[in-house]
């Protein structure tokens, strides 16, 4: 592809970037944080880690509200509605044809920020692992109180297992989040759309119906 | 235009987002530094006034301005106008040496794994604690509690007797000074201070700091190091400002008694006795919303503020009988160890002494199951002559800091129960080295059946950490238990601690996956560096 055909678009608003570095910082402290409570490795003393753990962890949920909110009262809650159209294509895409240097078979748009492989990620991780991540780190915060709040018939040892499992799991999506960004036309261009909001992408390409995120008049 | 300026509103909006957040940060965790613990502050507020008032200048009193030939006249002098103390006295286990269930005591028939037993007061050796005259049972010694003077009672009444009726005008000379050094003594009454307590619980077991390992000497003047309570450049608490009193009975746990049986503050209840760190500190010692306030329910406070015992003097660990009685060039004999400490007597067999000791922790709900020569114990494996009684799932029940002093000493192999051999005296252990004639006549003093066939059994026995409180900069780290291996608090099972337990499966395949994905970018990678690589060639 040449860069003649490339036109700017303006695709991540000045809340999405802001709220998606916030979270990022968030997110990489309470790893570092919790592996480190969990044993893992060793960096700011247990303590430390876990004053900076339960901090962290409350600023994230008293967050994620607002992102809510921002992601229902704008509608973009539309760009998380998953769909297995041209999804082989993505993934034929990602194992193969990237390596041929072939096109983006979903390029983003305006109002089709996320390819189909996308939209299931970001789905299950908004709506499903997040979540269950901040109520079951809020839990386990409040162990003292459980009583008070009739919880105390779950063993810690549960709550800790599937806090652990789900702080696994957004590990393993940070490293191959991080390396998917490197997978735009050159190198940095998707962290750069992520900093200025204005993301490169090839001209001509249609944007499918099913694609737009725009309410269908009715 | 538009752009610019929504550039630099973007900017400053990130910027000032940055700047809430970092104020926010520090003022939530500066002022936790600024402001004091509010449990230490109570405690300050509790204890403010220091010195009781004294309307009382003891020496003035007509009854105590006489000459004393013996003890008990003392004692008569103090009871004229102290008329309710005996009486009082006399109901308390430090005269009784009785358990109020009328079994255990050293008066009753409990056993340690030290000097075993005392037989029912009958072996003498022990009476040297006892608060009376001269190890008689007579009449109450007041002034080994009260009295604030050294001195040695038992040698200055001999002394005083046997030169009194001297003609010998030096010897009247020594004689007259005896009985004013009497006098005085017998008119420096006070409040028992450390010395007093610490005359026979600094030397329980028959020595400094044999039994207790948080309790001996070295708490007799303190420094705030070694304990910030009673420390005499800090507090300079002495121990009945704890140990508060109450007609003579002593606030303290008594055998299967525990200390306190509820847990208040002064604030809850001001009659309470002090004798819990709650009593003074309460429940939430620590700054509000600090994750140490959320141990308190599980944790005692004991086990994070005494990291260590036996921080000056050494305490015996362990005390091996079954090794006693060997000669050398036919006559007993002992040697020095560690410390300067002996580790060996033919008359008392093996030990070992030990300083700066980590507790053993167990859970603990304030009462302490024992086995006393009267119940059976099994031999096959080691005896537990006292331990903790408690659990997890018991409320009252808290992670408590403990020595544990092994023992082995001699049991009734056909009875199944541990002996209690005389030990002091002619007939005792220590001069005849005859075990079958000191457990015989041992049990005889306790009416107690021997079979005549016995053997060792390994035991252990607990003491409660409770004393050498340490300041709150040495308290044990969190991650001294919050670990993975080798952690204080390994030994405790059946509840999940983070940073100690984890999940072998979600472990073992949590990281299979972060490293997997490791593995899988990488390569993914590098075969895009490959491809576009060739790709080039092929262009050219």
């Amino acid at each position: 592809m040449s860069l003649i055909n490339m036109k700017l678009i303006y695709l991540y608003s000045r809340f999405e970037r802001f709220w998606h570095w916030f979270q990022a910082v968030l997110i990489i402290l309470l790893l570092a944080t919790g592996f480190e409570i969990y044993g893992a490795w060793k960096i700011l003393g247990f303590r430390t880690a876990v004053d900076v753990h339960s901090f962290t962890g409350l600023t994230w949920l008293i967050g994620f509200a607002f992102f809510v909110f921002w992601l229902f009262t704008t509608g973009e809650w539309r760009q998380y509605i998953p769909t297995t159209k041209k999804m082989f294509e993505v993934i034929r895409y990602y194992s193969y044809g990237i390596f041929k240097g072939e096109s983006h078979p979903v390029p983003k748009r305006k109002d089709a920020k996320h390819n189909p492989l996308q939209r299931l990620t970001y789905l299950s991780l908004a709506a499903l692992l997040l979540p269950v991540q901040m109520l079951t780190g809020f839990l386990y915060w409040g162990y003292n109180s459980w009583s008070g709040w009739g919880l105390s018939i779950i063993p810690l040892e549960v709550m800790a297992l599937i806090h652990m499992a789900g702080a696994f799991a957004i590990f393993q999506f940070l490293i191959i989040h991080i390396y998917m960004t490197t997978t735009g036309h050159t190198i940095f261009a998707h962290i750069r759309a992520m900093i200025t909001g204005w993301e490169e992408v090839e001209k001509e390409e249609k944007v499918e119906d099913w694609e737009k995120a725009t309410v269908k008049s009715p | 235009m538009k752009r610019v300026m929504r550039q630099h509103f973007t900017r400053w909006l990130i910027l000032a987002g940055t700047g809430i957040l970092l104020f926010y940060g520090t003022a939530v965790f500066a002022a936790d530094e600024s402001s004091a613990a509010p449990g230490r502050e109570m405690a300050r507020q509790a204890t403010k006034t220091k010195r009781p008032g004294i309307t009382v200048d003891h020496s003035r009193l007509a009854a105590l301005n006489k000459p004393f030939k013996s003890g008990p006249e003392i004692t008569k002098a103090c009871q004229s106008c102290h008329t309710e103390a005996e009486s009082q006295f006399h109901q308390t286990i430090h005269w009784t040496w009785k358990a109020d269930d009328n079994i255990r005591g050293k008066a009753g028939y409990s056993i340690n794994n030290f000097c075993i037993s005392a037989n029912k007061m009958q072996d003498k050796g022990c009476l040297s604690c006892h608060p009376g005259w001269n190890k008689s049972m007579d009449s109450i010694n007041c002034l080994v509690c009260h009295g604030q003077k050294d001195i040695n009672w038992e040698e200055s009444f001999q002394d005083l007797n046997a030169l009194s009726a001297s003609k010998d005008p030096e010897e009247v000379e020594i004689a007259k000074e005896i009985r004013n050094n009497i006098q005085t003594a017998a008119q420096s009454v006070g409040l028992p201070g450390r010395k007093n307590c610490g005359s026979c619980h600094f030397y329980g077991g028959g020595g400094d700091g044999v039994k207790h390992g948080d309790l001996d000497s070295s708490l007799a003047k303190p420094n705030k190091a070694l304990d910030v309570h009673m420390g005499t450049d800090g507090q300079d608490f002495r121990c009945t400002r704890c140990h508060t009193t109450r007609l003579h009975k002593i606030a303290g746990r008594i055998y299967t008694a525990p200390a306190a049986t509820h847990r208040k503050s002064l604030v809850e209840d001001d009659l309470i006795a002090k004798i819990t760190c709650e009593s003074c500190h309460t429940a939430t010692p620590h700054k509000a919303g600090s994750k140490p306030n959320d141990h308190t329910d599980k944790v005692a406070c004991q086990s994070c503020h005494i990291p260590t015992f036996a921080r000056v003097n050494p305490t015996k660990m362990s005390w091996d009988w079954s090794k006693a009685g060997v000669l050398k060039d036919g006559k007993p004999f002992k040697t020095v160890g560690a410390y300067g400490k002996e580790d060996y007597l033919s008359i008392k067999g093996e030990m070992k002494w030990e300083k700066n000791i980590k507790p053993v922790y167990y859970w603990f709900n304030g009462s302490i199951d024992d086995v006393t020569t009267k119940d059976t114990i099994d031999p096959s494996k080691r005896v537990a002559v006292s331990r903790p009684a408690g659990s997890r799932n018991d409320k009252n029940s808290r992670i408590f800091p403990f020595k544990v002093h092994q023992g082995s000493q001699p049991y009734d192999k056909v009875n199944k129960t541990l002996l209690a051999p005389v030990l002091s005296g002619n007939d005792g252990y220590w001069k005849t080295l005859d075990w079958p004639s000191a457990l015989s006549k041992g049990q005889q003093a306790l009416g107690l059946p021997f079979s005549g066939e016995f053997d060792f059994v390994e035991t252990s026995y607990v003491f409660p950490t409770t004393h050498m409180v340490a300041p709150k900069e040495n308290a044990v780290k969190c991650s001294e238990c919050h670990r993975r291996d080798d952690g204080r608090l390994a030994n405790l099972a059946g509840f999940y601690m983070p940073g100690r337990d984890r999940n072998r499966w979600i472990n073992t395949l949590g990281w299979l996956a972060v490293i997997g994905s490791l593995i899988g970018v990488t390569i993914h990678g590098l075969g895009r560096v490959f491809a576009a690589r060739n790709g080039r060639k092929e262009n050219k």
